[in-house]
């Protein structure tokens, strides 16, 4: 399956394999040992374990006393459960439509020959530097209804102004998607951004000549051409979504109530706090299943594309 | 049976020598200002004694810190000593023969005579074996009022839950919040607990909490409970702080009528100068079922080979419950000490009232005691989705019923 | 494999931000104004936390008190910071978050050239000295990477005890090396693989094996892929809370821990020019790296980012 081979690369490999098959490439072979034990041990047998250990009634500690989908069933019964999936669709839809636009959107007009570009990329861009915690408690303190966003605009005159989303259950996840997206969506722009460079001059030109406008231009040519951009970012935005995490526990803590929980806090508050790891795992076995749907429409699209181009 | 055999002989040994200094690190979740007072106490005597307390202060709430003491505990790497709830947390960590017996020290320190209520130790105990040492007890069912913010109303202070209840909406007129609530919840627990022993009585709380009866969860004095919760629910609507100690601090400075709390709120209002009975009042039991829970905190020493720090964890445990060091640190925290043998003369109102609903018997064992972590947290859950919702009180009693009914 | 090169390869590509564009426009049109009130507006979300953290964070709490947040500071203070780095409280522990910023700092240093050293390790052999099987573990890496943190945290609290690391500084650091690992493989590998082959092939002819021309040849003509790497692993790690609030204890908890702690720990009134005090001084160190390194930043993010 090693499409991309180097050229180099197979003929030295093929070449060196003659004179003895397990020694020659010894060297290569004992320096691979530290990522042998990771992928063996840490990645397949600690996720294989967790899936095995989900089917147990495991408390404290890991117990093979199997009770087949015992965990599941009252995971899938329990309330926060489904609210965090709930709210973690909301945020995850918000997010990525979001994120997708304000990155495009910045990406084309930062590519419209600018003055001043690398400063703006800069500053779109710093965010993603810091970390979740960080964004958490910035804007933690800047929706703080006493002394925040709500406070300022009251004291200009609009007495009745409320904009309270981390107190607010039904608004919550928009709070967190306001510092999850000011936090993420530098770096999806500078993908846009490269992929918007990568594109040939002389597709403007021809949509100049054909007299067609430039945001039309964007929507019925640019962006068709950059699909594997758009596949792309969305796997890196899907892939953080569903790991939301630090920034929950920093800003919101879960609440209030159970109005901004999100399934890998159900994970580990299941595992350590609650006592019963056989719950933790049924649900970080969920967890693992959702990204699954998401890698595989992923690889069959890449893969499609590859059969294809 | 190994483990603890070789156990004792390296103690027995170890102790026969003289104890040189040794380090400690202690873990705990005390961390706001009136418990940090009080644990300054315990470090205050063990250091007397020539050792030193290296203090592992756990910042949130025990749902925070309980994981991370428990992931050392079983990742090998304990520390030599550290707070957990009484009760059912404990035993799998017990069972697995994570946690030193010290049935000997009990012994010799005559624990069973002088630890009243003896609840208290037999949550210690497993097959006759004593693994912890009670340091204080704490009742979560108290009413805290503010004197300030019923004084700008124009009322007269509330003397049981109906009567606050009814003063609510002058207070709300008044431009005060009725109930302050931290929106987290442990504490919308702590205060669904307090109001069902206020108004479902004693009998039946201990049928559901203790038997596990899920009949009466669904009967009607329930309903009555669920009820007084949805309507404390809307006293507390415009309550939008997280920790307990931030609504604490609502009620001292008077931006908030009361506060649904356990006795450690008294720790707060001490820090802040306020005065029992001119300042702010207390009403146990929420002045209808003079009851307290006798929950409380405990002190387990985790297992170490190393012979010098099991003698020292020992002399430890001793040291916690001494008299002296039950005074001191019981003044501090605003909680009442686990012996009736010791002088309390110097502690305030609120803790002059706990100390006589104790002395009378009024007590009774508290949730920690009979229900696991995991049906805690399930409870836990289902109060902090009632509490931020609209959730009916007859849904939220059918949920509660059906946590009950697969409790273990 | 096909996915797993092709992303390789979209991110290498992705990163090369070069001065092409569509043409100039010098005029003052109404489209230049949109444009430019579109940047600024949306700029000024970007930087407002920035300046409202710092603005805080110079005030005393009687005039945040008082209550606008994005006004400027009457009477500039440094008081919040020096409690934030010096005097802030985690129960009786009153030292601040200098603790953790030192703690912070042992376990990036090993962590980032531990997982460095493996990581190019590994891109070499897996690029120039393929093996059987080397591109199934390969593929098990990449896919790794992809699965949530929380269906391997209690397995390596597991693995961590039977080493004897839990809870000690190079457990964390050996948490950090295997879950760098996957992203650094692939930066590695896809650089090495870029070598010209003459290269290798010369080398191999003058009888040259492994280690030699890792050191002698691959070393010193990736120094910037090396520097990638760096500014990747220091911010991600830097970042870290997961792993740092489960596989360490309070006194080795890391500055991002740390700092929640004493956000969260509240003693009366909340000090809120101290608590962003201390945000800003766990941010600053991948700020000063961010603004320091500019376009390698860039580079070295965008490969993270498939990290998730």
């Amino acid at each position: 399956m090693s499409v991309v081979d180097d050229p180099a690369t197979a003929s030295v490999a093929s070449g060196a394999k003659r004179p003895s098959r397990l020694f020659k490439n010894l060297s290569a072979k004992i320096a691979s040992i530290p990522m042998i034990l990771t992928a063996l041990c840490v990645f397949v047998g600690g996720t294989t374990w967790t899936v095995v250990y989900s089917f147990t009634n495991s408390r404290m500690l890991p117990r093979e006393n199997f009770v087949g989908l015992d965990q599941y069933e009252r995971l899938w019964g329990t309330d926060r459960w489904i609210i965090s999936i709930k709210n973690l669709a909301v945020y995850g839809v918000c997010s990525m439509i979001l994120t997708l636009l304000i990155g495009f959107t910045l990406a084309a007009c930062l590519d419209r020959k600018i003055r001043f570009e690398s400063a703006f990329r800069t500053i779109f861009l710093y965010p993603f530097a810091l970390s979740f915690v960080v964004t958490g408690l910035a804007w933690q303190w800047i929706l703080n209804p006493d002394f925040g966003i709500q406070n300022v605009v009251r004291s200009w005159g609009w007495e009745s102004f409320a904009f309270d989303p981390l107190n607010n259950p039904d608004i919550v996840m928009f709070g967190l998607l306001i510092a999850g997206i000011w936090q993420g969506s530098g770096l999806i722009m500078c993908i846009m951004l490269a992929g918007l460079r990568g594109i040939d001059d002389d597709i403007w030109k021809a949509a100049k000549v054909d007299g067609i406008g430039t945001i039309k231009t964007y929507i019925v040519v640019i962006i068709p051409m950059m699909r594997p951009v758009f596949i792309t970012s969305l796997v890196l935005i899907a892939s953080g979504i569903i790991k939301l995490y630090d920034l929950v526990v920093a800003q919101t803590g879960g609440g209030p109530g159970l109005s901004s929980e999100v399934p890998a806090k159900y994970v580990i508050e299941y595992m350590f706090r609650a006592q019963n790891l056989g719950q933790g795992f049924a649900a970080s076995t969920m967890m693992l299943c959702s990204v699954v749907v998401i890698l595989i429409p992923w690889a069959y699209l890449e893969f499609g594309g590859k059969k294809r181009g | 049976m190994k483990l603890s055999t070789k156990l004792m002989a390296a103690t027995a040994i170890v102790s026969a020598s003289a104890a040189s200094a040794v380090e400690l690190e202690v873990t705990h979740w005390w961390t706001s200002g009136g418990e940090a007072a009080a644990v300054a106490k315990f470090a205050e005597a063990w250091n007397a004694t020539g050792n030193t307390w290296v203090d592992g202060a756990i910042a949130g709430s025990g749902g925070t810190a309980r994981p991370i003491i428990i992931s050392r505990i079983l990742g090998g790497d304990p520390m030599a000593a550290t707070q957990l709830n009484h009760g059912r947390q404990a035993e799998e960590l017990i069972e697995a023969g994570l946690m030193l017996d010290l049935t000997d020290v009990a012994e010799a320190g005559n624990w069973r005579e002088i630890v009243n209520p003896p609840s208290l130790l037999d949550s210690c105990t497993l097959d006759g074996r004593i693994y912890c040492v009670p340091v204080n007890i704490h009742s979560a069912q108290w009413l805290w009022l503010s004197h300030d913010a019923y004084e700008a109303a124009g009322l007269d202070v509330p003397t049981d839950w109906n009567e606050f209840v009814a003063s609510a909406p002058a207070l709300e007129a008044a431009g005060t919040i009725p109930l302050a609530m931290g929106q987290q919840g442990w504490q919308q627990n702590l205060a669904f607990g307090a109001i069902t022993i206020a108004v479902a009585g004693l009998d039946d709380w201990r049928e559901v909490t203790v038997n596990k009866n899920a009949d009466v969860a669904r009967g009607e004095s329930y309903a009555a409970v669920f009820q007084a919760a949805a309507d404390a629910r809307e006293l507390a609507r415009n309550s939008n702080v997280q920790d307990w100690n931030q609504a604490t601090n609502l009620v001292i400075t008077g931006q908030a009528g009361a506060q649904l709390m356990g006795d450690w709120a008294q720790g707060e209002f001490s820090v802040a100068g306020a005065v029992e009975g001119q300042d702010y009042s207390c009403l146990p039991g929420l002045g209808l079922n003079e009851i307290l829970d006798t929950g409380g905190d405990a002190f387990y020493f985790p297992v170490n080979d190393d012979p010098e720090i099991t003698a020292a964890q020992k002399e430890l445990a001793a040291l916690l419950i001494s008299p002296e060091v039950q005074v001191s640190f019981n003044l501090a925290k605003g909680s009442l000490p686990v012996r009736g043998d010791i002088d309390m003369s110097t502690a305030n109102g609120c803790m002059q009232k706990g100390l006589g609903i104790l002395a009378d018997g009024g007590i009774l064992p508290s949730g920690d005691q009979s229900l696991s972590a995991d049906t805690q947290t399930q409870i836990e859950d289902l109060m902090a989705q009632f509490w931020s919702s609209d959730m009916p009180a007859d849904e939220a009693q059918a949920k509660y019923a059906d946590i009950i009914a697969s409790a273990d | 494999m096909a996915n797993v090169d092709q992303l390789g390869a979209a991110v290498a590509a992705n990163t090369v931000i070069g001065p092409r564009g569509p043409k100039p426009r010098k005029r003052f049109s109404r489209n230049n104004i949109f444009l430019y009130g579109t940047l600024i507006v949306v700029g000024m979300y970007y930087l407002l936390p920035l300046y409202v953290m710092i603005i805080t964070s110079l005030k005393g709490m009687p005039e945040i008190r008082l209550g606008n947040v994005f006004g400027p500071p009457l009477e500039v203070t440094f008081e919040p910071w020096v409690k934030a780095w010096a005097e802030a409280c985690t129960g009786l522990d009153c030292t601040g978050l200098s603790k953790g910023f030192w703690n912070s700092v042992q376990i990036l240093i090993p962590s980032v050239v531990l997982s460095i050293a493996v990581a190019s390790v590994n891109g070499y052999a897996l690029s120039l000295w393929k093996f059987k099987g080397s591109e199934v573990f390969f593929t098990i890496l990449i896919i790794g990477a992809f699965i949530p943190y929380q269906t391997m945290l209690y397995p390596i609290v597991i693995m961590l005890r039977e080493i004897g690391l839990m809870g000690d500084l190079w457990g964390l650091v050996l948490v950090h090396t295997v879950f760098g690992m996957p992203i650094l493989t692939l930066l590695f590998r896809n650089y090495f693989a870029s070598v010209p082959e003459e290269l290798f092939k010369a080398a191999r002819v003058d009888g040259a094996r492994f280690w030699q021309i890792y050191f002698q040849i691959m070393l010193p003509m990736s120094l910037p892929i090396f520097v990638v790497a760096i500014i990747l692993q220091v911010t991600g790690i830097w970042n870290d809370f997961l792993f740092g609030v489960i596989y360490t204890k309070p006194e080795t908890y890391p500055m991002t821990v740390q700092l929640n702690n004493i956000v969260n720990s509240v003693q009366g009134v909340k000090e809120y020019n101290v608590n962003m005090a201390a945000t800003l001084l766990t941010g600053l160190v991948p700020l000063v790296i961010y603004f320091a390194s500019g376009k390698l930043f860039v580079r070295g993010i965008a490969a993270g980012a498939v990290k998730g």
